[in-house]
């Protein structure tokens, strides 16, 4: 019997501080939600200087309403989901009829220095319409540069349609982002999952 | 004897996951380039280099990557697209389109993966770049990156880079620059996909 520290592994283990890793940090399922909130330091919430780059998926969010799930972020120290952004949205679309198919930006769906929440695709309430998607987070804890997101989600949209959804801006504010709100612009999250991940 | 699922491992699983750090380049204020000249090599199958607020000396620059083939110079031929989406914070320009001025075709210079950089204190962009299989001597190797821009003129620009560097020799070492002028502040990982 071998002993156990002569056990080979045939995968690279490393020390620890060289393992680079996208870590769950926290799971939030909706459930008749008005929003989904991942705060900093609340429960069991890590959105800080811990990672330089952090993912959110969402997986299977569907509304109680044909509505946009959008995004916004707060800043430390601060109160209220009302961060000044800039942000373009564009999509490929194509209707499950086969009569329609495109790729645009659309002008309605993006921010110019606002404070509204960013759309990030469109769910119909058919029992089985949602969003996944993800948002990637940079460099959130900086306080000397804007903080850039992007983001991708594909829509089953209520019109019958099938949307891939790209999204990207800044935070225009130097001040660190510890907080991220998700919520239907019409409606609850009826259901849905978020998961939220670091990149150290 | 113990089971085998009762063993108990001195090593923090809950680090493992898909990718491993290989390397970190931090700017010191001052980098005329960001190298990552040695890991790049057949033990993983895919890179991923994520680059976070990265800030330019100059203002209305590029940030750019180039690949080294076999030879010590970055000068990899490559063939590109470019695409990008902007919106400005005055909300009176906005566009999706193809940037014919940002691609290459059989071309060995730099490739840009950001729009036009502003060098305001608090411009930077940030994204991510794919190199996929770069030890491969029969494929051409291929890469695709997307980024986020704080453009000079501030707008925000969601960006798209993609093509391959169209050699069969192995791709060793992968270098970022600006067009022109220093980088001068910001972080690039590089990381090994398992």
């Amino acid at each position: 019997m071998a002993n156990y520290h002569d056990i080979r592994y045939n995968f690279a283990i490393g020390s620890g501080a060289d393992v680079g890793v996208m870590k769950l940090i926290k799971t939030l399922t909706a459930s008749s939600s008005g929003t989904i909130d991942f705060v900093d330091g609340t429960s069991d919430v890590v959105l800080d200087s811990t990672y330089r780059t952090y993912i959110i998926r969402y997986i299977n969010a569907h509304g109680s309403a044909n509505a946009n799930l959008t995004i916004q972020f707060n800043a430390a120290g601060q109160s209220g989901f009302n961060e000044t952004m800039t942000t373009t949205f564009f999509r490929a679309l194509h209707n499950e009829d086969d009569t329609a198919a495109s790729v645009g930006y659309v002008t309605g769906d993006d921010i110019a220095q606002g404070t509204g929440y960013q759309r990030l695709a469109q769910t119909g309430n058919d029992n089985d319409q949602h969003v996944s998607g993800e948002v990637w987070l940079f460099n959130p804890s900086n306080t000397t540069f804007v903080t850039h997101f992007i983001g991708r989600g594909v829509e089953a949209h209520g019109s019958d349609i099938a949307a891939d959804c790209y999204v990207a801006g800044y935070v225009n504010a130097t001040a660190a982002v510890d907080e991220v709100s998700f919520k239907m612009d019409s409606g609850d999250i009826d259901s849905g999952t978020f998961k939220l991940y670091g990149i150290a | 004897m113990a089971d085998y699922t009762a063993i108990k491992y001195n090593v923090p699983f809950s680090k493992a996951g898909s990718l491993k750090l290989i390397t970190t380049f931090t700017s010191d204020g001052s980098d005329a380039t960001a190298t990552f000249a040695s890991g790049v090599d057949s033990t993983y199958k895919e890179y991923l280099f994520i680059f976070n607020s990265i800030h330019p000396e100059t203002n209305g620059v590029y940030f750019q990557v180039n690949f080294r083939d076999g030879s010590t110079n970055y000068d990899a031929t490559k063939t590109t697209t470019y695409f990008r989406a902007y919106h400005d914070e005055g909300d009176t320009a906005t566009s999706l389109e193809y940037t014919t001025g940002g691609d290459l075709a059989q071309a060995t210079g730099n490739q840009r993966i950001s729009d036009d950089l502003g060098n305001g204190n608090d411009e930077c962009c940030s994204g991510y770049l794919h190199l996929f299989n770069p030890s491969s001597t029969t494929f051409v190797k291929h890469f695709i990156a997307r980024s986020n821009t704080y453009h000079s003129s501030d707008y925000s620009v969601d960006v798209y880079t993609a093509g391959y560097c169209n050699v069969t020799a192995a791709i060793d070492g992968v270098q970022f620059a600006m067009s022109s002028g220093e980088i001068q502040g910001g972080t690039i990982q590089m990381f090994g996909v398992l």
